[in-house]
């Protein structure tokens, strides 16, 4: 369903993650780990088609992605139904009160975003990935400021879209309690990216003059 | 071996550090010839006075104040097309010496203006046309020093040439239509009726041939110190993650 | 983007979205005018048809950042990008709810401010004219600046000063054809060009504009 081959990728014009390569299968979960800064979230948007990879392949379904990043891309002069049903119409997804009923947001449909707490928006932020009717999720720690119920509720939201044959790929730190596979990041680190030593150029004459790292 | 090995960072600088000697002394001994013969060896105008030889200055640096922008025209379209970074860094170089043209054409217009129309300024269509490229030049150079990540820079510099060019020109016809100017038409032009005479004429090409090779060299010189740059804020970005 | 352009429309109008701002800072703008040149009434109505399309252009520069800047901020603009909707389709929608939410307001007000410079009568027809033609330039042009810078945290006088020189040729020929109209000149040429910059603008910038974004959100 989605297939990542040697994929490099970079950010503020620096290498960060080199060679990344994973297949998630359909009704799959995968979890990305690794320490802070280590380009997680890099490599989530350029999996979503955000950036462009600097090597390496992606093979993903045309227009089968969702992404949900620390952002939830809420108004908060909108309220939460008309927050989802903007969202619904723009992806063509299915209506809303699925969704509204598997975050526990059906007591809140009339509340303006900006009177949510911070666990409601995350909540309201999740529920839109159910209403873009896309297979694979890209969720980038979707579980910040989620309280234990909440994050029970996501769980459950993650595996009933894998039992429907969809996918998720997730970077996290708690665990969820969904069976998974994991995949640290760490070993994936680009040369000369944080923690590592390398060769240094002479500021004049670059190693390999197509491969000058200033030109990246 | 096509032009394009010169796009090399590395090929480019070794290119450019053997020319630039010869460069920077063609550059002196063109404008050192031009403006000496200009200004003490041709006779006055019968009715400019010695004032018209400020043309020496003003037509090179006008005509290299459009020609600068239509260089970073192509280099922007050279980078968007093909991705190679000398391109984009060397219309980032051409962009303040465009502007320093700019200004000297209008400065030099300017003191000629004043004894010759009795103003230092009037809305004449040619001068507000440059005051409008003096602020597209202001623009451009503005959003490559906004922007920290290189290649986003040189990306969105590049679009906003592309569209800056079309809307200068839409401007150029747009004020010429707003005011009829007291400026003569073109002093070089094909049209043997129009143009200045022979004793002007010559010099002036030699002064003009000065402006490109200056431009040239200039361009190299800055091309290769954003080069430099680029590698120590590579080698310093470095520096700070390890 | 039908629902898209819809809901930036409802979020202009709702509170906090700067609806009417535009309006006030026009209005102030002209307010000011008289107290700066003095209040000889010949010499306003000669200088009213500049003043009404300098204010219209400064009024609506005020609000350009708005367009993309806030949806960046939220996230919107990463999930519009991913959606099945094409950028170019989303640029011109959001520049259409700012030409309704700003553009349009300005031309319903102008012949009133107008009557407070002294506007020559034959002109008011062709200031709103020459207003509803030209400013939905003025919002595609400034949607394409506003693209360009908007991921700079102090983009908004950045904007400025790209977008200001980019207005030259509508304002030229927008101010020209109520110059002309008060003067009983014919207005054919001026207002034809501003109807081909108004369209070409809304035609081709959108492309601009989502290439500028695409750059902006990697």
């Amino acid at each position: 369903m989605l297939t990542v081959d040697a994929l490099s990728c970079a950010r503020g014009g620096l290498a960060v993650l080199h060679g990344v390569g994973f297949v998630l299968n359909p009704g799959e979960v995968l979890i990305l780990r690794g320490p802070n800064g280590i380009g997680k979230t890099t490599l989530l948007r350029t999996v979503a088609g955000l950036q462009p990879p600097v090597a390496g392949r992606i093979d993903a379904p045309a227009e089968g992605l969702a992404y949900a990043a620390h952002a939830d891309g809420l108004k908060a002069q909108m309220t939460v139904v008309e927050n989802l049903e903007f969202w619904s119409a723009i992806f063509g997804g299915p209506p809303i009160d699925e969704a509204l009923r598997a975050f526990d947001l059906v007591g809140l449909r009339s509340r303006l975003a900006q009177n949510l707490s911070a666990g409601q928006k995350r909540r309201l932020g999740l529920a839109r990935l159910l209403v873009t009717g896309r297979p694979v999720w890209i969720l980038d720690e979707p579980t910040v400021s989620l309280d234990r119920a909440s994050v029970a509720l996501f769980a459950d939201a993650v595996r009933a879209h894998c039992a429907a044959g969809g996918s998720a790929l997730i970077a996290t730190h708690i665990d969820l309690g969904l069976q998974a596979e994991v995949l640290d990041l760490t070993p994936f680190r680009a040369e000369g990216a944080p923690g590592e030593a390398s060769p240094r150029p002479r500021a004049d004459a670059p190693t390999d003059p197509f491969d000058d790292e200033a030109f990246l | 071996m096509s032009i394009w090995e010169y796009a090399n960072p590395k090929r480019f600088m070794q290119v450019s550090g053997a020319l630039l000697p010869w460069l920077v002394g063609l550059t002196l001994l063109t404008l050192i010839v031009g403006l000496v013969w200009g200004f003490f060896f041709t006779g006055d105008d019968y009715r400019q006075g010695s004032t018209v030889k400020i043309i020496y200055l003003h037509v090179p640096a006008a005509l290299m104040a459009i020609n600068a922008w239509m260089m970073m025209l192509a280099a922007s379209l050279i980078w968007l097309v093909r991705r190679h970074h000398v391109s984009a860094l060397a219309a980032r170089a051409a962009a303040p010496i465009g502007l320093t043209m700019t200004l000297i054409a209008l400065a030099t217009g300017a003191i000629w203006g004043q004894p010759m129309w009795g103003t230092w300024w009037a809305w004449d269509p040619r001068l507000t046309s440059f005051l409008i490229l003096f602020l597209f030049y202001l623009g451009y150079i503005a959003l490559w020093e906004a922007i920290e990540t290189p290649d986003t820079a040189a990306d969105l510099t590049s679009v906003l040439c592309i569209v800056g060019s079309v809307f200068a020109v839409l401007s150029r016809y747009a004020v010429n239509f707003w005011n009829q100017g007291l400026h003569q038409g073109a002093s070089l032009s094909l049209d043997k009726e129009e143009n200045v005479s022979d004793v002007f004429f010559f010099p002036l090409l030699v002064c003009i041939a000065g402006f490109v090779l200056l431009f040239v060299t200039l361009v190299f010189l800055r091309t290769r110190t954003e080069i430099r740059q680029r590698r120590l804020d590579a080698l310093e970005a470095r520096e700070r993650l390890a | 983007m039908i629902r898209l352009f819809l809901r930036d429309l409802a979020l202009g109008v709702r509170a906090g979205g700067g609806f009417g701002l535009g309006l006030a800072f026009f209005l102030i703008l002209v307010v000011l005018v008289p107290f700066g040149v003095g209040p000889e009434p010949q010499f306003l109505s000669r200088i009213a048809p500049g003043i009404l399309w300098v204010g219209a252009l400064l009024a609506c520069l005020l609000s350009l950042d708005r367009i993309f800047q806030l949806d960046f901020e939220d996230g919107s603009l990463d999930l519009l990008a991913v959606a099945p909707v094409p950028l170019e389709g989303v640029t011109a929608a959001k520049a259409l709810a700012h030409w309704v939410t700003t553009g349009l307001p300005l031309v319903l007000i102008a012949p009133l401010l107008g009557v407070l410079l002294n506007l020559p009568g034959p002109a008011y027809s062709y200031m709103i004219l020459s207003l509803a033609i030209g400013t939905p330039a003025l919002s595609f042009i400034g949607a394409f600046g506003a693209a360009l810078t908007v991921g700079l945290k102090r983009g908004g006088l950045l904007l400025s000063l790209l977008v200001l020189p980019l207005y030259v040729p509508t304002l030229i020929f927008g101010a020209e054809t109520v110059r002309r109209g008060a003067e009983g000149l014919p207005v054919g040429t001026p207002l034809a060009m501003l109807a081909g910059i108004s369209l070409a603008v809304v035609a081709l910038l959108p492309f601009a504009a989502a290439a500028a974004l695409r750059i902006n959100l990697r």
